[in-house]
């Protein structure tokens, strides 16, 4: 194959290179102006470019790039679409946040960015290699960001998800060499064909043990990057010491990215119909473990950054349910299991960010993640304690949130590909979770606090607050689009 | 297949056997002992001994940037920080999780072991290959640095721009980092 770039390519990545361009820009701009607040303007109203060009590709085609290391499809915009999203809020609630960082704003900034442009680019590589760098694109800008507050706390956490991370990665590598060993490719499409010849040569799963360890470690390698049970313990303490805004970049984007690629390695290469029973067990099982793991601990958290840790290991675990209701299962036909993640993710990614931009400003003006600084909240801001009362409903999955929908749509796929008990845990540990999600609104409402001074939301705050709200109600109500879209998105990559 | 006229000769076969053993005892080595100055060296041997394996394999070029890359620049940036760290001696202690470590280290060993020798790797045959693309495997693997840096420029040309990207990152967070206190 002796291909380079062509212009149709560089359309096809478009949103990407846009998103690295406006990276330097932030740089440069960062070099010559002394008022840095321009920086947070420039780089919420620089993301547009990348947004419009995300939905301009939502057209409904299929389109490989650059010798089939990328496929630009439905699903891949429809991540990159939720990625950018979710740096469009991150940068929107960091405005205030980041001036403790003084002349390095705009070095947060880029590095935000570049971040994002590695996850959009994952959600579309079909190729090891191309995978590998996205992922590593994606995660080390993140481990500069998260010890950017120069205190021990923040060092710490991000040395910790340096080494975890380099971790998974060697261990998500292993896997890949010991796939491409067996099956001479590393392009995720040609292995579904090589396996399906190799099993009727035979009569060992997988063709191989070696195949089928090689699966498992890449499935190892990217749960931890979804923070899911039994490979979460760093999720607690570096979203405890990371910069506020970055954790829910953490929780949402990094979170949604790892989807991505799992969705789109279980769906292209492995759906063969005999392993679909394995996969859904094994992903089944990790789902309950996770889920219940999550919400056990979440319960004697006073950090409300553990807390929420602890909050989205289990709400890995919950999407994951949608994960073991494989379409190749009976029942499983109609997508409901992908396409309901598709919609929980997107749900998620507002409730989170409704529930981080009150933390940024509770800590900004309290100096403190614990739990009690949010009592008498209501008496301090009326606007914060109706962003998070509704964040934490949809967290619960309460109607009338976006929450509930989802988690209806993930539990109801379970239910019909046969997977009732996983259905039943999740909704027992939806009531296990609502006692600390309540917990908290109840500090809020009703505990007292001597401290009764204002707190004071700037325009770009209260725009992300209340955007996310605004889709949690509104999603909660009226689900129909996105869930049609999750669908088209699903059918883009079966 | 392509190497066996390489492969069987017995020099190989000897420095195979020398180079991986002592690359698997230099690698304990480097977690066993307690001083952090000598495990360092250790590593570098381990270090050699992967580049070793790599020229075995025919991959001249990677045994190239493994010397260049780890046995160069790495090992010195490992031994200037433990120059300007202080109280070394303490480092690289037992703990108590040692033990159910080490099992669970040799757990995983003993089982991919036993994966990877029953598999039969055999998948593609090599006799159903037409002669014209065997020449041509053949050629890559004795001379690969010319199809490998033309490779890096067409067909994986996107991870090659990415690459630079986070080169970019990796030095804008390396500046941020060591920025001074206020």
């Amino acid at each position: 194959m002796n291909s380079f770039i062509t212009t149709d390519e560089l359309l096809l990545i478009a949103p990407e290179i846009s998103m690295v361009i406006l990276a330097t820009l932030v740089i440069i701009l960062d070099l010559v102006i002394k008022n840095k607040s321009i920086l947070n303007f420039v780089a919420s109203f620089g993301l547009l470019v990348p947004i419009a060009l995300s939905f301009n590709l939502l057209d409904g085609t299929s389109q490989f790039a650059f010798a089939g290391a990328l496929r630009v499809d439905y699903f891949g915009v429809f991540f990159k679409i939720i990625t950018l999203f979710a740096t469009l809020i991150t940068i929107l609630i960091s405005e205030k946040y980041s001036k403790k960082f003084d002349d390095y704003q705009g070095e947060y900034y880029a590095l935000i960015l570049i971040s994002a442009s590695g996850m959009m680019l994952l959600a579309s590589s079909v190729e090891f290699i191309t995978i590998y760098i996205a992922l590593e694109l994606s995660a080390l800008p993140l481990a500069a960001l998260i010890t950017f507050i120069r205190i021990r706390s923040s060092a710490e956490s991000g040395i910790k998800f340096m080494v975890l991370s380099a971790l998974s990665s060697a261990i998500l590598l292993y896997g890949m060499v010991l796939v491409y060993g067996f099956t001479g490719t590393t392009y995720i499409e040609d292995l579904s064909q090589i396996i399906n010849r190799s099993l009727i040569n035979s009569e060992l799963t997988f063709g191989g043990g070696a195949l089928l360890l090689g699966v498992i470690l890449i499935t190892c390698g990217f749960a931890f990057k979804i923070s899911s049970a039994p490979f979460h313990m760093w999720a607690p303490d570096v979203y405890e010491g990371a910069p506020t805004p970055i954790t829910a970049f953490l929780s949402v984007a990094s979170k949604a990215a790892g989807f991505a690629v799992i969705l789109r390695i279980v769906y292209s290469s492995f759906s063969n119909e005999q392993i679909g029973m394995d996969w859904s067990v094994l992903i089944a099982t990790l789902s309950a473990i996770s889920m219940t793991l999550g919400n056990l601990i979440a319960i004697q958290q006073t950090n409300i950054k553990r807390l929420f840790a602890y909050s989205t290991i289990a709400q890995a675990g919950y999407i994951m349910v949608g994960l073991a209701a494989l379409s190749s299962l009976d029942g499983g036909q109609d997508n409901a299991g992908p396409a309901g993640i598709l919609f929980y993710l997107f749900g998620y990614l507002l409730t989170n960010f409704a529930a981080f931009t009150v933390i940024t400003l509770v800590s900004i003006n309290t100096n403190s993640d614990s739990i009690s600084s949010y009592s008498g909240l209501l008496k301090r801001s009326r606007l914060l304690t109706l962003i998070m009362t509704i964040s934490m409903i949809s967290l619960i999955g309460l109607p009338p949130s976006v929450g509930f929908m989802a988690k209806i749509y993930i539990f109801g796929s379970a239910m019909d590909t046969g997977l009732q008990w996983l259905a039943i845990f999740g909704v027992l540990n939806s009531v296990v979770s609502a006692f600390y999600y309540l917990k908290i609104v109840k500090i809020m409402l009703i505990d007292e606090n001597e401290n009764s001074e204002k707190i004071q939301l700037t325009t770009n705050m209260s725009l992300a607050g209340l955007s996310c709200v605004f889709g949690i109600v509104i999603l909660g109500i009226f689900p129909g689009s996105i869930i049609e879209v999750a669908h088209r998105a699903v059918e883009s990559i079966i | 297949m392509i190497s066996q006229g390489i492969a069987s000769s017995l020099t190989v076969e000897i420095s195979f056997w020398v180079i991986s053993i002592s690359t698997i005892l230099s690698a304990i080595a480097v977690v066993q002992i307690k001083d952090l100055f000598r495990a360092s060296l250790f590593l570098i041997l381990t270090f050699l001994g992967v580049a070793g394996l790599f020229i075995l394999l025919g991959a001249e070029f990677l045994a190239g940037i493994q010397l260049m890359i780890y046995v160069g620049a790495i090992s010195v940036l490992i031994i200037f920080a433990i120059l300007m760290t202080r109280e070394i001696e303490i480092s690289n202690q037992s703990h108590y999780m040692r033990i159910l470590v080490s099992m669970v280290a040799l757990g995983f060993m003993l089982l991919a072991i036993s994966l990877i020798t029953s598999t039969d790797w055999n998948l593609i045959d090599s006799r159903s290959f037409p002669q014209n693309q065997t020449d041509e495997i053949i050629a890559t693997v004795q001379n690969s640095i010319p199809t490998l840096s033309k490779m890096l420029l067409t067909e994986y040309v996107l991870a090659f721009e990415m690459v630079g990207v986070l080169l970019l990152a990796a030095v804008l967070g390396a500046l941020a980092l060591v920025r001074e206190k206020k």
